[in-house]
């Protein structure tokens, strides 16, 4: 009988020497075990130990001094999403942790690793209502993978061990530890043991062969299969096998917006982007398709419209690592559970070479429909008015798409990841299914520390920008080298398109009176240009890109252009609209 | 990896699925196994909350294997929702197992006591019949009061309410779904196969 003593009996057996330290100490030991080079932060009270011990290691950890806990956090998750590896960020209690509530539920939702030690008052306080208290644990759980209270450093190793385990493994996901500022700074026996494995959780389900099997006989008799794949794709590593996949079965494969670079953008089986304002093949011919084959994607509202008229004819292969995500959305003929690369590399066992060129066709049909009617204007606009996807296509033309490109939330993402090009994987990072405005800049600055050899070019709008807009002094502080790209319509751009389209053209407080964003970044130190005409355009943006170091770029885009096709709401996916 | 149901409800889904979405809400209970953690039990309240489903009873206790907890869940609602609940609750990272039975499939008993005044006891033989009738009986007699304790499903032990009720209840209370499954096995025998193979 394997009880909870006898687990840990069994790693009791195994003793390892000792040191005697603060929790606060052990806290930054482990830190370091974890292979930790970088914390996003902002300190306060309850905090003050864990920064204390900080001190003494700046040399192997950088701490990063955010303006905001908000911004800390969606640095945290940038860099983590640019480099893989779990982004740690710490707060204070009370408004520290609740301010880091957003970036979390923005990280469970996009199942981004993360790691948020936020500092608790004193054990003997915890339900005196005290100063800074508030239920972090209580407040958190909803948008937590895990989340666990230390209130004696001795539990601090086993707790951060299990912390950093599950942040990382199975379905990527965010952790908060709680830390009470006694525990902190409580003496203990310290000994550190990473954590591989918990009894009641299961990171990735076993593959179930008998099911890849079937899998594989539905795609090989297929005469119509589409492919589409998310995140799933790049957590897992998978993407050398998924493009063997698709080129080995010559099956047409479309993204979802957080499965964006998972695959080069060039690649003839690329056919582009799933959804609301995906491209018009991806979305029209998801009714027409035989057989359906889902990868690391879990059929997001925003991908399938109308769930009614989604996909009604196909059989549906979904590979998928979540239990929880098989038959929530779409009902699934065949759900193969598991880790992408497991599942994607016997099912290339499996699968007969084939190609479906005429059934390809249809794509770049529909390709040559949505350039005439929507892309060509979008990208090599005949009005005098700067168009957001011209922005973009030009720097596709200077860095290749070479580069990493971090989204905000709204039309600017929507066109920023319909027309940019990638040639890397995690080159794409965008608040996808929170969808918060906001994180732009900050992850922006997480991804430029994450990932330092990399041109990262943050793209924002002009409302998104504000929402964090004082971590242009991080960019100061840190020397961070993202590119930061303002695409201007002085208007809550996505917002006004839908009062345009669904609410009689009722502006209700969507014009945006802006400050001065030259002076602002001028103030911030932040070298600066703005671009109101074509003319001026191409050279900017090389200058933007080509200069060593941060950069504000500010382009006038049209005030009222729209973002099109569109899947509106309500609506299936065959009846997206070009115009 | 599935659980029966997970096969069952895949083959009734595909043709309509949106029908089935739409499908009449029924009694269920929901159990989980779990380790025993602090917080849990809101971790699993917040799966029922942020879906609007209203939790009938819950009731948490030691369950067959040792040192491994049991949660008891009644809800009225539409299986393919029950589903989707039971998935999120196995989960949670501290949940080692979820399922979930129709009202046919488990045996199920609630407790209830009935607090009444002795008086009305002493003062002829019809709550003593009553008591007996119903298969109740008395927990304990003091000088002002009696307590009476009743088990068995909500019908019953609401019917006895509704017959003492004219001889003045001065308080009653009703635990929370109790139940057991029909099965020879109970989901008790996965959680021991997941242990024996974490011990390993």
């Amino acid at each position: 009988m394997a009880t909870a003593e006898a687990i840990e009996e069994s790693t009791k057996s195994k003793p390892k020497p000792t040191k005697r330290m603060t929790g606060a100490e052990a806290l930054v030991q482990i830190l370091l075990q974890e292979n930790v080079d970088m914390a996003f932060g902002y300190p306060g009270g309850a905090i003050m130990p864990v920064y204390d011990a900080l001190y003494d290691h700046q040399d192997s950890i950088h701490h990063v001094l955010a303006r905001h806990e908000q911004g800390a956090i969606h640095m945290a998750q940038g860099y983590a999403r640019a480099n893989g590896k779990v982004g740690v960020c710490l707060a204070t209690s009370g408004p520290g942790a609740t301010n880091l509530i957003t970036g979390i539920a923005d990280a469970q939702i996009d199942s981004t690793p993360l790691v948020c030690i936020t500092g608790q008052v004193p054990s003997a306080l915890l339900g005196s209502d005290a100063f800074q208290e508030c239920d972090v644990l209580g407040i958190s759980m909803p948008v937590t993978k895990w989340n666990f209270q230390i209130t004696k450093a001795e539990e601090i190793p086993q707790a951060l061990a299990k912390a950093f385990y599950l942040a990382r493994s199975g379905r990527p996901g965010p952790v908060v530890i709680d830390i009470t500022k006694d525990a902190q700074f409580g003496e203990f026996d310290f000994a550190y043991e990473p954590c591989t494995s918990l009894r009641s959780y299961v990171p990735k389900p076993k593959l179930d062969h008998a099911k890849v099997k079937e899998a594989a006989e539905l795609i090989n008799n297929a005469e119509r299969p589409y492919v589409l794949f998310g995140q799933g794709v790049i957590l897992a590593n998978a993407e050398k096998e998924f493009k063997q996949f698709i080129e080995k079965t010559g099956i047409p494969a479309a993204w979802t917006i957080m499965g964006l670079s998972a695959l080069e953008t060039d690649h003839p089986l690329n056919v582009g982007m799933l959804g609301m304002h995906g491209n018009y093949g991806p979305n029209l011919l998801t009714n027409e398709c035989d057989v359906l084959i889902a990868v690391g994607m879990r059929f997001d509202d925003r991908v399938t419209g109308n769930l009614d008229k989604y996909a009604k004819q196909a059989k549906v292969v979904h590979l998928e690592i979540d239990p929880a995500e098989i038959d929530k959305n779409v009902p699934a003929d065949i759900p193969v559970l598991g880790d992408a690369k497991e599942s994607l590399t016997e099912l290339n066992k499996l699968v007969k070479p084939n190609s479906h060129e005429e059934w390809l066709q249809r794509f770049r049909d529909c390709d040559q429909q949505e350039w005439e009617k929507v892309i060509e204007e979008e990208l090599h606009p005949k009005s005098d008015v700067l168009s957001m996807g011209e922005v973009i296509r030009i720097i596709n033309d200077v860095t290749g798409g070479d580069h990493i490109l971090v989204t905000d939330v709204g039309q600017h993402q929507m066109v920023a990841c319909r027309y940019s090009k990638f040639t890397k994987s995690k080159s794409n990072i965008t608040s996808g299914g929170l969808g918060t405005m906001g994180f732009g800049l900050p992850a922006g600055i997480g991804a430029a520390l994450g990932a330092p050899e990399r041109t990262v070019i943050a793209v924002v709008g002009d409302g998104g920008l504000q929402m964090t807009i004082q971590e242009l002094a991080t960019i100061y502080q840190t020397k961070a080298k993202v590119k930061v790209l303002l695409l201007n319509n002085e208007f809550l751009g996505m917002v006004r398109q839908w009062q345009q389209l669904f609410f009689e053209k009722r502006y209700s407080s969507t014009e945006l009176i802006n400050p001065d964003f030259q002076q602002v970044a001028k103030g911030f130190y932040i070298p600066t240009a703005k671009v109101t005409e074509r003319k001026n355009l191409e050279k900017a943006i090389e200058e933007f890109i080509n200069y060593d170091g941060s950069y504000f770029l500010e382009v006038m885009v049209g005030k009222e252009n729209n973002v099109f096709p569109m899947v509106t709401s309500g609506s299936g996916v065959a009846e997206i609209r070009l115009e | 990896m599935y659980s029966r149901w997970l096969q069952v409800a895949r083959e009734s889904q595909k043709s309509d699925w949106s029908d089935l979405m739409e499908s009449e809400k029924q009694e269920f209970t929901i159990t989980a196994y779990t380790e025993n953690h602090v917080g849990l039990l809101h971790r699993i309240t917040i799966i029922f909350t942020k879906r609007k489903i209203n939790i009938e009873s819950l009731t948490t206790s030691e369950s067959e294997v040792e040192g491994i907890h049991r949660f008891t869940i009644a809800v009225t609602e539409t299986e393919q929702q029950v589903i989707k609940v039971v998935k999120q609750i196995e989960k949670q990272v501290e949940v080692l197992k979820s399922d979930y039975y129709k009202k046919k499939e488990v045996v199920q008993q609630e407790l209830a006591l009935y607090k009444i005044s002795t008086e009305s006891l002493t003062s002829g033989l019809d709550v003593e019949r009553i008591v007996r009738e119903h298969n109740a009986r008395f927990l304990t007699i003091e000088k002002h009061f009696v307590v009476i304790e009743k088990s068995g499903f909500r019908r019953e032990t609401k019917a006895l309410f509704d017959e003492l009720k004219p001889y003045g209840i001065s308080e009653f209370v009703r635990s929370g779904r109790i139940a057991v499954s029909r099965e020879r096995d109970g989901i008790g025998k996965d959680v021991e196969k997941i242990l024996a193979e974490a011990a390993v």
